[in-house]
């Protein structure tokens, strides 16, 4: 049995050695490169953290590149985990990971340093990934490294957006990973002769996918740069360039061809799956690719982070009307997802049409959030079902239905959680972010579901929306930064004196 | 131009669209400003966009845009 997700790198590495693993236009890497990398990064991290105790977290701070995956594996290599962040995140935001992670080291690329320098505020060690790479490789010393791990140790921290204003650390095991990459695999029938065409940045887990699946299969993965994600016809001739023959996007992404009605311009022959998941798939836009790739396989996933990136999924195997919503289907393989009501009673798959929130139990369970206890015991609770032995399951917060036949439907959030690009935001973290702001009186944000964009109604004298832009970017990722701007007077407030947030959706969408 | 550089001032305020031509090679704006963008201008010049038209030279500045539109207006 398998117990450590390198397990996957190093049989792709017997079976498969001179093929590619990863690969960009500038960066190709054969699986047994990628392993010697791996060793040697693995040796040179060791020598900064120690060998021992291990399970400490290692942060990469890398642009895109098949070296970001070295990267990731030399990190697991040396017994720690790694925590990827995007390398537009602006630095305050960094400087708040940091604090809440408290990493033992910070692995960045040439082109990254002096930022890092600057967020560690020289707290936390910084090497560059280029030196670290070329320490000699120490293959016993990471033999008795590895013999101390065991599978229910982290393999690496994703940080989503926190609704306190403090993005949150959901960290996962080896045994989470590898349930994922063996059920998600076979589910799919990702093989070795797949080539993954990856749109989803490496700091959010729909790119395990890409990255695990690649890797366990002794697949090819090609790296496609963003910025083709704005001009749909390149995109797809860059997709037919490299034979991609597998996609797993964000439907945002895959909405960018349908808008354009770019396949008429180019269809890149190779492509037989595409996959989609992480936020609603406009029915329209799955007709539209459906229509160019009638013998396609397509699938609708659905999972969040804290349950290792799939929980449920859907094989498209019937005909939907553009107005129809596709199904998020059944529980993958080894996990079990069953809708609770208000009351905590079990909605059975016979009553369609109940909504109830979206509960998780299984081996992808998150080991929960990084140094914030409360907020792992709020999500990560006792199984109500069952009252005679422990039983963690995961509440999703998402709420859902079954439909006649028992397949899962998406509804809605419980809270002030949404989808914006394939982005998962707190809608309060943007609040947080611009009330800090002198001479900011009050900042609400709402979420314009009709036209996918996020709406910021502030009162502030002194302030106009230019320097309120120019605040929120050195303090948000961009995908969070508010699409509108709304100077007002005053808030619309409840009869109890809150703000009356269902109002103001109606004064700004109306 | 004035009515284009409404447009865009709604999108991405903070730009000084008179000196920036990087604004899809620099991604200030990204897939979500472009549909933005092209969904604008097909409503308020009555044209049509085609794929082909989507590349970073039509896009990079207010300038190459307003060329753009000029073009299919004509056509």
């Amino acid at each position: 049995m398998l117990t450590n997700i390198l397990e996957y790198l190093e049989g792709s590495a017997d079976r498969y050695p001179d093929k590619i693993s990863y690969a960009d236009d500038e960066k190709q890497l054969t699986f047994c490169q990628l392993k010697m990398i791996a060793e040697k990064t693995g040796t040179g991290i060791a020598d900064v953290t120690g060998d021992f105790p291990g399970n400490l977290p290692v942060m990469i701070f890398m642009k895109k590149s098949p070296d970001t995956i070295a990267a990731f594996m030399g990190v697991l290599m040396s017994g720690n985990f790694y925590v990827p962040i995007d390398v537009e995140m602006p630095i305050q935001r960094v400087s708040l990971i940091i604090e809440n992670l408290d990493p033992a080291l910070i692995i960045c690329d040439g082109d990254n340093l002096e930022k890092m320098e600057k967020a560690s505020g020289g707290r936390v060690p910084v090497r560059q990934f280029e030196c670290l790479s070329e320490t000699p490789a120490e293959p016993e010393r990471l033999k008795k490294i590895r013999e101390l791990r065991i599978d229910t140790d982290p393999a690496y921290a994703i940080y989503t957006s926190g609704s306190t204003g403090v993005p949150k650390g959901v960290l996962v095991s080896h045994r989470s990973l590898i349930d994922y990459a063996e059920h998600f695999s076979e589910a799919s029938g990702f093989s070795d002769t797949d080539t993954a065409g990856n749109q989803v940045p490496f700091h959010f887990d729909a790119s395990l996918i890409d990255i695990y699946c690649t890797l366990r299969n002794g697949a090819t993965m090609v790296i496609i740069p963003v910025q083709l994600f704005s001009t749909p016809a390149r995109l797809l001739e860059y997709m037919d360039k490299w034979k991609v023959t597998v996609i797993r996007w964000v439907p945002s992404a895959l909405g960018m061809v349908s808008t354009f009605k770019a396949l008429k311009l180019c269809r890149p022959s190779s492509l037989k799956k595409i996959i989609f998941g992480a936020e609603a798939m406009p029915t329209k836009c799955f007709n539209y690719w459906k229509s160019y790739y009638p013998d396609a396989f397509f699938m609708q996933i659905y999972g969040p982070t804290e349950i290792t990136g799939i929980c449920t999924y859907y094989i498209v195997d019937r005909d939907f009307d553009d107005d129809q919503i596709i199904p998020i289907g059944n529980s993958i393989k080894n996990s079990s997802v069953f809708l609770l009501d208000e009351k905590d009673c079990l909605i059975r798959k016979e009553d369609a049409n109940v909504i109830g929130e979206i509960c998780v139990r299984g081996s992808g369970l998150a080991n929960g959030y990084i140094n914030m206890p409360e907020a792992t015991e709020r999500s990560f609770t006792q199984n109500p079902q069952n009252d005679r032995y422990p039983e963690r399951i995961y509440r999703t917060g998402d709420l859902a239905s079954y439909n006649e036949r028992g397949e899962l439907v998406f509804a809605s959030r419980k809270d002030f959680q949404v989808k914006h690009m394939g982005h998962r935001i707190e809608l309060p973290e943007i609040e947080a972010a611009a009330s800090g702001m002198d001479g900011m009186q009050s900042a609400v944000c709402i979420f314009d579901e009709k036209k996918n964009r996020i709406i910021m109604a502030y009162v502030a004298e002194a302030l106009d929306d230019i320097c309120i832009i120019e605040y929120l970017k050195e303090r948000l990722p961009r995908y969070m930064i508010p699409n509108v701007l709304k100077k007002m007077e005053s808030m619309p407030l409840t009869s109890g004196g809150k703000t009356d947030r269902m109002k103001l959706k109606e004064m700004l969408t109306g | 131009m004035e009515e284009l550089l409404s447009i865009l001032k709604e999108i991405h305020p903070e730009v000084d669209y008179d000196t920036e031509d990087g604004l899809i090679d620099k991604r200030i704006f990204d897939s979500f400003d472009i549909v933005t963008l092209v969904g604008q201008l097909t409503e308020e010049y009555d044209i049509e966009i085609g794929p082909e038209d989507l590349i970073p030279e039509n896009f990079n500045s207010a300038e190459s845009i307003y060329g753009l539109v000029e073009r299919l207006m004509e056509e």
